[in-house]
């Protein structure tokens, strides 16, 4: 029946993998298809192949990386979004006998693909996006400490993407929630591709996580500007180094457990079966080892980002940094000391509920502090209500309600009637949507003038504002009366007609939320067109504090002609105070890394090695892994990865900066 | 406890407004006491939120640019009182709640049996009540729930019968995969996993009939895998006893193997008798005949294990039902595995297999172990340790 030679050729790939009977997928792909070919049509007809591929493709800048990470993540949360608006759809309508419009099939993988992709894929680049743009900036820095990692980190993680939607239209995905606990996800009850495509996704995303942990850890510990010492750095920056601190400490974990997971499914041991002693628990204890340090993995640089906002817009010093520093270091350690909390539920003693349930009512504590502080700069300050000061009132506002339902799932007696329901997804998409989403937002609005030049387009934000913080109540605080009226997340049909109501409001908020994202898509198109009149040439346009305020926006690819001196937190803002005057004379040469293609090209392999295994098609993933070794090792025989920028051109670029400065005085 | 009744009362309309909130308004001892302590814990909390709420909007609307006679200090960024206040107030508020914490997840372990009826009758008023509490073994099937009763050899599916002010005493399992035993108005909930069971102590306290579910997904069926529970007086209880004896069925080793293949949507029905050594077998993943219990293994390895005949032994142990009769949710994983495995080797399990259905305990081919003496119930192994006839 089977031929041989092509099960060879194609491992478990055939045909039927395309899902060509299936009318949503067929749709969702002309879709995809059309678009994709509109924009590549676009990029040929402008002639921008080689602009992108030499100038951002390639490139080592952490600028330019930093830029690609957040497109990434904007992309990404285009496809985590529609499936959020299926979920919200098909519960709006499977009341009375009806089934809604999506099969079990199709909605379990929607409800996974959501978790994975708006984690993984959306707040994860959003946030190294963000630390990979502004850390090097603000401690002085001409670039991190591994240039060439970070372009690699950066393909590891759109690799990992692409995989994940490659599901979309080859196989399918995961149903199995998005962190797939055994023994659901194991071969015996989810023999397809879907959690092959989940394992090989996160592994290579990961990778490029892990990579890029390590380097800005590197770059912040080694590469600060002299005279700032640790107690000097800017708090973005504090929160970034422990962020980057719990990435390198977590992801190995991760790494670990979904390797053995995969050595379950690929080779039939036991580690997590029912079978020979295999234990499920030991996953979900190593999933949310990883997970719950993930969770202020992407909420600390936020944190950093509030701070930095709420002192520029209050127009003064942050409150109690010291506090705020080691509020964020205590918060570090104690996201280890936590995980337990996911599993009240699974049977635990009480005397190991309550430790677990007290420690992380204890992170509220620093957290706490750290909300204090940010009302007490805003405290006799003078607040410009600016697009980042709006989202962060939006963060202060919203985000303690999520934190005190957070501190409410920690009490393990109300755990037990609150688990899994939707009380328990309204708190996280509380906490995520208004600390990160939010945070994130109003970091992109921050430093878009210093990215790009000009300031981002403020009716069309505000408009998206709005829309995203109104569409946010409504889309969840429905939620937390059906947790409270006892329903269960994750839910295709129901029962109860009365339930009803609360789900099309939800959809309702959903939809708010949508009209929010695309004025924020229309924001950047009208942005763009009038960025003459947008423009800001000063590089301070919101009169700043930290450093990388001193450059020019955009800054030139070396940051910094001569390395700054730092005398206090607030460098810039000290430097202005002080009567700072920018040196016009006297450059010299400055050593920069050159770009390279190598990471583009492992990133292609890394997505045919993942496509492979999760086909069984052994003879592509031996020849894409042996080739990614051999591309990885001849790439350390390049010795040709630096080169001098010119004085004189270094000169030239100052000196138009000068003009400039002049011209607009 | 006046306290408590005041912010149950507050609470209460918030979430009743038009709906049934079962989580704030149960009808079980123990979920009231859950809920008590959720109500409890969020107005400990309203406490230091809504002044940091109000001062948000205060200070945001007070120093806001165009008010140009608000104080403005630009360089103050310290104060110690303030500081103390910031670390102590939080500091504060998160021990009593600890405290809270403490106390009431060992009160409301649902692994310790009850001490009372509800709090009217206290711990005083039905100690007989106590003593007589109603087993009731429940197993997580794909996608349906089954309730046996030991005391009365009988068995439901997808529904759940139980007497008012009676402690039940459930043991929770899994045959497949994770699910969670939730009904709101009776107690929180606790995991069904396979190979591990779970307990749970509650006592309903009002008739009715309230919904009970899976509250962790567990596949394409988990919607449905809801049941009705009928909480009834204890004489109407023995009537319905009577019933399911009556209308007769029973859930032998056979009539289970046809229900545990996944199904959804399954009518409420019931078992006039059933196999008494079921829940011990699906509990050590042993329901299929000749297959050795997950208890037996465990004390064959307490012992050392076979030596090198637990080599050959381990081809016919596959323990998860699907992974032994072949997946019902597609096609058989082969992949490297089964590149790697030796065809003969395969050939010989196969071959053997039949030998492995005539006695339940030793290994393939192997004589019962000298010092194991098969348990009845099977957990007796694990207790009983030492060699008994060597």
């Amino acid at each position: 029946m089977e031929n041989p030679i092509l099960h060879a050729l194609f491992g478990r790939l055939t045909f039927d993998a395309f899902p060509i009977h299936e009318p949503i997928l067929v749709a969702t792909f002309i879709v995809v298809a059309l678009g994709g070919a509109a924009t590549l049509g676009a990029i040929t007809y402008y002639r921008l192949w080689g602009y992108l591929w030499s100038e951002w493709f390639t490139s080592v800048d952490h600028k330019r990386i930093g830029v690609m990470y957040l497109a990434l993540g904007f992309i990404m949360l285009l496809r985590g979004f529609a499936d959020a608006l299926m979920m919200r759809l098909q519960q709006a309508l499977a009341f009375n006998g009806s089934q809604g419009y999506l099969p079990a099939h199709h909605f379990d993988q929607v409800f996974t693909a959501h978790g994975v992709i708006m984690i993984f894929f959306v707040a994860m680049p959003f946030v190294t996006g963000l630390m990979n743009f502004v850390v090097p900036l603000q401690i002085g820095a001409r670039d991190v400490s591994f240039p060439f990692l970070n372009n690699f980190s950066f393909w590891m993680t759109a690799a990992g993407a692409v995989t994940v939607m490659l599901s979309l239209f080859v196989g399918e995905f995961a149903r199995t929630g998005w962190l797939a606990f055994p023994p659901l996800s194991e071969s015996a009850y989810s023999p397809d591709v879907g959690v092959d495509y989940y394992i090989w996704g996160l592994q290579v995303a990961g990778l490029g996580t892990l990579l890029s942990g390590v380097n800005l850890v590197a770059t912040i510990v080694k590469m600060r500007a002299p005279g700032m010492t640790m107690m000097r750095m800017p708090i973005f920056t504090w929160t970034a180094l422990c962020t980057n601190i719990l990435i390198v400490a977590a992801f190995p974990v991760l790494t670990a457990v979904l390797a053995m997971l995969s050595l379950d499914r690929y080779l039939g041991t036991d580690f997590f079966t029912n079978d020979f002693g295999g234990n499920p628990m030991m996953y979900v204890n190593l999933i949310w080892i990883w997970g719950h340090p993930e969770v202020y993995i992407l909420i600390l640089p936020l944190f950093g980002v509030f701070s930095e906002v709420t002192a520029t817009f209050s127009g003064k010093r942050l409150f109690g940094y010291t506090s705020m520093v080691y509020a964020t270091v205590v918060i570090t350690i104690l996201s280890y000391l936590v995980w337990l909390h996911h599993f009240f539920t699974m049977g635990s003693g009480a005397s190991v509920n309550s430790f677990f349930g007290i420690t992380t009512m204890v992170i509220s504590i620093p957290t706490g502090a750290k909300m204090f502080n940010w009302l007490f700069t805003m405290y006799h300050g003078r607040i410009r209500f600016e697009l980042p000061m709006m989202w962060t009132i939006a963060f202060m506002l919203t985000f303690v309600i999520g934190g005190m339902t957070g501190v409410l799932l920690a009490v393990p007696p109300a755990d037990f009637v609150l688990h899994n329901s939707l009380f328990l997804v309204a708190h996280f998409h509380n906490v995520i949507i208004s600390g990160v989403v939010f945070g994130s937002f109003a970091g992109i609005a921050y430093w878009f003038p210093k990215a790009f030049g000009f300031k981002l387009d403020p009716f069309w934000g505000k408009l998206s504002f709005w829309f995203w913080v109104v569409g946010f109540y409504f889309a969840f605080m429905p939620l937390y009366v059906l947790g409270l009226m006892g329903v269960t997340r994750r839910m295709r049909v129901f029962d109860d007609p009365s339930l009803q109501i609360w789900f099309v409001i939800a959809a309702v908020g959903a939809g708010m939320i949508a009209i929010g994202i695309a004025c924020s898509l229309i924001q950047i198109v009208v942005s763009i067109r009038n960025r003459e009149a947008l423009a800001d040439l000063t590089g301070d346009p919101w009169d700043a504090r930290t450093l990388e305020w001193s450059t020019s926006s955009p800054p030139p690819s070396y940051n910094f002609a001569f390395t700054p001196i730092v005398y206090d937190t607030d460098a810039w803002q000290d430097m202005k105070e002080r009567g700072y005057v920018r040196p016009i004379s006297g450059f010299k040469p400055i050593h920069l890394p050159k770009n390279t293609g190598v990471g583009v090209i492992l990133g292609v392999l890394s997505v045919i090695f993942a496509f492979a295994m999760v086909w069984w098609i052994w003879w592509l993933a031996a020849l894409s892994f042996a080739s990614m070794l051999a591309t990885a090792i001849a790439h350390t025989f390049n010795y040709h990865r630096n080169f001098h920028l010119a004085a004189d051109v270094v000169a030239r670029t100052e000196g138009e900066r000068t003009r400039l400065l002049l011209q607009r005085s | 406890m006046r306290l408590l009744r005041l912010a149950a009362i507050l609470a209460a309309p918030l979430a009743l407004s038009g709906c049934q909130a079962v989580v704030l308004s149960p009808s079980g001892d123990v979920a009231v006491q859950q809920r008590d302590y959720l109500v409890e814990s969020t107005v400990l909390m309203l406490l230091i939120i809504l002044p940091v709420m109000a001062l948000t909007v205060l200070f945001a609307f007070r120093y806001r640019h165009t008010n140009q006679k608000a104080v403005y200090e630009p360089n103050w960024d310290h104060s110690t009182q303030l500081e103390l206040v910031i670390w102590g107030a939080p500091l504060i508020i998160i021990i009593c709640l600890g405290a809270l914490t403490w106390m009431g997840t060992h009160l409301l372990d649902p692994y310790r049996s009850l001490n009372r009826i509800d709090a009217v009758r206290g711990e005083a008023g039905g100690q007989d009540s106590l003593q007589d509490s109603l087993k009731v073994d429940v197993v997580a099937l794909d996608w349906k729930w089954l309730f046996i009763y030991p005391q009365y050899g009988v068995a439901s599916l997808n529904e759940l019968e139980a007497p008012v002010d009676r402690p039940i005493a459930f043991n929770i399992i899994s045959s497949s995969v994770m699910n969670s035993f939730y009904i709101p108005a009776l107690a929180g909930q606790i995991y069904a996993m396979p190979g591990m069971e779970t307990r749970l102590h509650a006592v309903i306290n009002a008739p009715g009939d309230y919904e009970g579910f899976s509250a962790n997904y567990s596949g394409a069926g988990f919607s449905g895998m809801r049941f009705k529970f009928h909480a009834v007086a204890a004489k109407d209880f023995s009537a319905w006893i009577g019933a399911v004896h009556e209308n007769g069925g029973s859930l032998d080793r056979q009539a289970y193997h046809a229900l545990e293949r996944p199904s959804q949507n399954e009518a409420p029905r019931t078992f006039a008798s059933v196999d008494p050594a079921l829940f011990d077998a699906v509990v050590n993943l042993c329901t299929d005949p000749g297959k050795m219990c997950l208890n037996q293994m465990m004390a064959i390895d307490a012992k050392g294990g076979l030596g090198l005949d637990s080599a050959r032994n381990v081809m016919a142990l596959e323990y998860d039902k699907y992974r032994r009769r072949g997946s019902l949710f597609g096609p058989v994983p082969t992949g490297l595995a089964s590149l790697c495995a030796d065809p003969k080797i395969a050939e010989t399990a196969k071959a053997d297999a039949p030998r492995m259905a005539s006695a339940p305990v030793r290994g393939l081919g192997l004589p019962e172990p000298s010092w194991f003496k098969t348990p009845t119930p099977p957990s007796a192994a694990l207790l009983s340790r030492h060699p008994t006839n060597s």
